[in-house]
């Protein structure tokens, strides 16, 4: 019962330190100043103007279709990596681990700098010029390792008899690895997922290199308004995004609990 | 299905959602790239332009002077119009990635103050259209800051320990510091930079942060006494807390251009050249200048300011204070020792 | 289980942006262009080993150590917590601990500015309760809690995955064997979650060593970070030589610690670790 409390009070505190900026930001949307120095009364104005502009639709847009689609991509082709390099020999894995480091291990504006170059070295052969596309290569690149970072634990736990196991009763490995091994990793499949989404949805370096002229995204248009001051717009654009997740998290939590305690029942 | 079809599957469907995406990257049509600070027109502006010439504009931001420049330098971009600052100007003329504007094609261009021509960093007046302007000099906070403040040196007094902000930016630190020294900011003598580090070394212990575009936040909401900022940011937070008092101080410090430029590879120097010259019409000059509210070097436009503005020392100093200004050179030989010699400051405790 | 080839699109990926990028790097550490055109150099390398750039080389390790291992403390019952049979069912929870990192980072880190600057909310706290030197920002303190802030989800969910479906039995085996809590978590928890621990440990130590902003806008930027030197060398100086020289450096440096550590992982996977 008091370990129940301490659990309790504990996840409180790290909320609280997690929320309390977001909090800040939130409140701040609706301050009348432009410069978070002084509140300058209660507005919604910033909502208003939100809605007006055109540019940080488009802006949010691409940050949300790169960030979905590197993210589900990387998870792919990484845990499918993971998976070779699991089984890989002792040399072998330790060559393609260390390369995989490296872009966790570089500066943003090495990897964003050296990406830039390649693709306009490439873009003679591709006829590829920098823009979305570009730019989703370069958040799958740097969000490959976080993938497979993630998935590698969950096959060193894997217990390898149940896959042979699998393998002795009559299923194909192509069977046993989707009914045995992928259900088994799938928590790191998705921390992997999860982490990779965050990290492009919160680039700002590498995005603004690989991308061209009129693709920009969310990162780009806020760093770039720094010298003049971060528009009030962007605290509303990010009210309206943390509420609107917050709000499906709680109706997919409802229908989850509602879920597992249906199969409850229906198992007595 | 076996196991290596549903993987070539997975595969390919990536490959061809790839591919589909690559498809939509977009169909060359007659329009005109510009890339500019962000927040840095009034964007009504931009339509206009579009509508009356019937140019479509495909419109960009940058954070910093340098990101753009590595950004165009290593071929990752194709506009046709830039806006970067003085000294990257003298850069990028020199590195041949400007293209020079026909003033022919700009007839507003006599709009422009002959104050703002001729300088060091477009000496002929070939590649450049002034776009916005300003000073580098100290905000105070009147509360807390007693004492009239006409010197460089008041950053350097004890009194307001750990209430000082400066720039974190090596070109602007070093150079204010040259400048209460006496000397140019631009100098490419060692014994003198060798003076301001030590100067600067010696007043690290009374400031408070190294400060970046935060900084106008911080002042408003009164965390400093004294901070080194831009003059058109100084207008701003003179607006946002009347306590605050902006000064170019007596030893002189540094005047700041951004200006409109072509850049080489620009498809469309026609329409490039309208855009310029749209800008400097009168009534749009103003608009921009009352929507960014920096100081503008178009005649015209200022007529049109509020005497309240014009007559704010802040943003339209006296020629006086103007001449004891300088504009920033590139500096490109000696660029490695300044950073040197800021890093050396950093180092130090 | 011979699945290898599994790793092949991926390696033709890597190949291309990781590989030759790479190469490039290489190539700017070890030349310089001269007149009579490109030489093999080893003066990058060679200007590095001043006492300023080891300081600066130094005091970034340092910081990601510590920010390291303050997640790690902090991180490590999170996933404990979350993973136990009371969260077990309420999975969406882990996901609570990634959604403030999807509002921008300039944002949130100005919001700490607001919390920590003088009459923020935490000064006003500290000062309530008397606690000397309230002023937080502008100090090395502050760096640590944005760096902490920002890398916690880091280490919080590859934890939570692999102490989640941890094999349940083998814990109910210990504890009917006798063995208390704290046993359990010794001897059979605290090892089978450490490839996790090390994932966590190399997400969070890795890209902290060269963040730099956090540092420039909490800490007041009264010294330069290795990420801050390196930006320097490419945005400001132009010099891309001795960018690229201090990046190989930190990166084989790091390698090699990171090695050692793996070593330790596989030398003792499985058992017991003391």
């Amino acid at each position: 019962m008091v370990a129940r409390m301490l659990k309790r009070i504990y996840l409180y505190i790290i909320f609280v330190f997690l929320y309390a900026p977001i909090v800040v930001l939130v409140v701040y949307s609706f301050n009348e100043s432009k410069s978070r120095g002084h509140w300058g009364g209660f507005t919604l104005k910033w909502y208003l103007e939100l809605f007006k502009d055109t540019e940080i639709s488009r802006a949010l847009y691409n940050t949300l279709m790169i960030a979905v689609l590197s993210a589900i991509i990387a998870t792919v082709i990484g845990t499918a990596a993971a998976i070779g390099i699991h089984n890989m020999g002792r040399i072998k894995k330790a060559i393609v681990m260390n390369l995989t480091y490296l872009p966790v291990l570089n500066p943003d504006i090495v990897t964003g700098v050296s990406l830039m170059l390649l693709f306009v070295f490439t873009k003679a052969i591709t006829q590829m010029g920098l823009g979305f596309f570009t730019m989703l290569l370069a958040h799958i690149t740097f969000n490959i390792p976080y993938v497979i970072l993630s998935v590698l634990p969950k096959l060193k736990q894997l217990n390898k008899h149940v896959y042979e196991a699998a393998l002795d009763l009559g299923a194909t490995p192509s069977y046993a690895l989707w009914k045995v091994v992928i259900p088994e990793i799938m928590p790191g499949i998705i921390t992997g997922l999860i982490l990779a989404f965050t990290l492009s949805i919160d680039d700002f370096v590498i995005s603004f290199f690989t991308t061209g002229s009129g693709v920009s995204n969310l990162s780009i248009y806020v760093y770039s308004m720094a010298r003049r001051g971060v528009n009030p717009k962007i605290n509303a654009l990010s009210t309206i995004m943390f509420l609107t997740v917050l709000i499906l998290l709680l109706i997919v939590n409802k229908r989850m609990s509602k879920d597992s305690s249906n199969v409850k029942e229906g198992a007595k | 299905m076996t196991k290596t079809g549903k993987f070539l599957l997975m595969i390919l469907v990536v490959v061809v959602f790839a591919g589909v995406l690559a498809g939509c990257g977009g169909a060359p049509k007659a329009q005109l790239k510009v890339y500019n600070w962000g927040d840095y027109i009034d964007e009504s502006v931009i339509e206009e332009f579009e509508e009356k010439y019937n140019i479509d504009v495909i419109y960009d931001t940058f954070a910093t002077n340098e990101e753009m420049y590595v950004k165009i330098k290593g071929g990752g971009s194709d506009y046709d119009i830039a806006f970067p600052s003085d000294y990257m100007i003298e850069r990028m003329i020199k590195e041949d990635m400007l293209e020079k504007i026909n003033f022919d094609n700009i007839p507003n261009y006599k709009y422009i103050d002959d104050r703002f021509k001729n300088l060091a960093y477009d000496p002929n007046n070939e590649y450049s259209v002034p776009y916005m302007w300003g000073t580098v000099g100290i905000i105070y906070n009147k509360t807390m800051v007693d004492e009239p403040v006409d010197s460089w040196q008041i950053l350097w007094d004890e009194k307001y320990a750990k209430q000082i902000f400066m720039l974190d930016s090596s070109r602007d630190s070093i150079g204010i510091t040259l400048k209460m020294l006496g000397y140019s900011l631009n100098t490419r003598n060692m014994d003198e930079l060798e003076q301001a580090k030590q100067k600067l070394i010696e007043q690290k212990p009374l400031v408070l942060s190294y400060m970046g575009d935060d900084i106008k936040d911080a002042m408003i909401g009164g965390q400093a006494a004294l901070a080194v900022v831009w003059s058109g940011d100084a207008v701003f937070m003179k607006r946002e807390n009347p306590d605050l008092e902006y000064a170019i101080p007596k030893e002189g410090s540094n005047l700041w251009f951004d200006a409109m430029v072509l850049l080489k590879g620009s498809k469309n120097k026609e329409a490039a050249e309208k855009f310029i010259n749209f800008l400097c019409e009168p009534e749009i000059a103003f608009r921009n200048t009352d929507y960014i509210g920096y100081s503008t070097p178009h005649t015209e436009a200022m007529k049109m300011l509020d005497d309240e503005i014009l007559n704010d020392s802040t943003a339209y100093p006296t020629d006086e204070e103007l001449e004891r200004c300088e504009v920033f050179e590139a500096l490109s030989d000696v660029i490695k020792e300044y950073d040197r010699v800021w890093t050396e400051i950093k180092a130090a405790n | 289980m011979k699945r290898t080839w599994y790793s092949y699109p991926y390696i033709v990926w890597m190949a291309i942006f990781i590989v030759v990028p790479f190469l490039l790097l290489l190539f700017y550490s070890f030349t310089v262009s001269t007149d009579e055109g490109i030489k093999f150099t080893l003066d990058h390398i060679k200007r590095l080993w001043d006492p300023i750039y080891l300081m600066v080389l130094l005091r970034s390790i340092n910081l990601a150590i510590i920010c390291t291992v303050i997640c790690l403390v902090i991180g490590y019952p999170v996933g404990l917590i979350l993973a136990s049979k009371e969260y077990s069912s309420k999975k969406v929870l882990a996901l609570l601990f990634v959604i403030p990192m999807w509002i921008n980072f300039l944002l949130r880190t100005y919001a700490w500015m607001t919390l920590l600057e003088k009459g923020g909310l935490v000064y006003t706290i500290l000062e309530f309760l008397h606690i000397p030197n309230s002023q937080l920002l502008y100090t090395d303190q502050a760096v640590v809690l944005g760096m902490v802030y920002n890398f916690l989800p880091f280490m919080v969910l590859p934890i939570y995955s692999v102490l989640t479906k941890l094999d349940k039995s083998i814990v109910e085996a210990a504890e009917d064997l006798g063995a208390n809590y704290i046993t359990v978590l010794r001897r059979v928890i605290i090892p089978l979650s450490l490839p996790g621990v090390i994932s966590g440990i190399t997400m969070v130590f890795m890209p902290a060593v060269t963040t730099f902003i956090i540092s420039r806008l909490l800490g007041g930027g009264h010294y330069i970070l290795v990420g801050n030197l390196i930006e320097q060398q490419f945005m400001v100086v132009g010099d891309w030589n001795f960018g690229s020289a201090i990046s190989f450096v930190l990166m084989v440096i790091i390698l090699i610690s990171m090695g050692v550590l793996r070593k330790y992982d596989e030398g003792h996977e499985g058992g017991a670790i003391w």
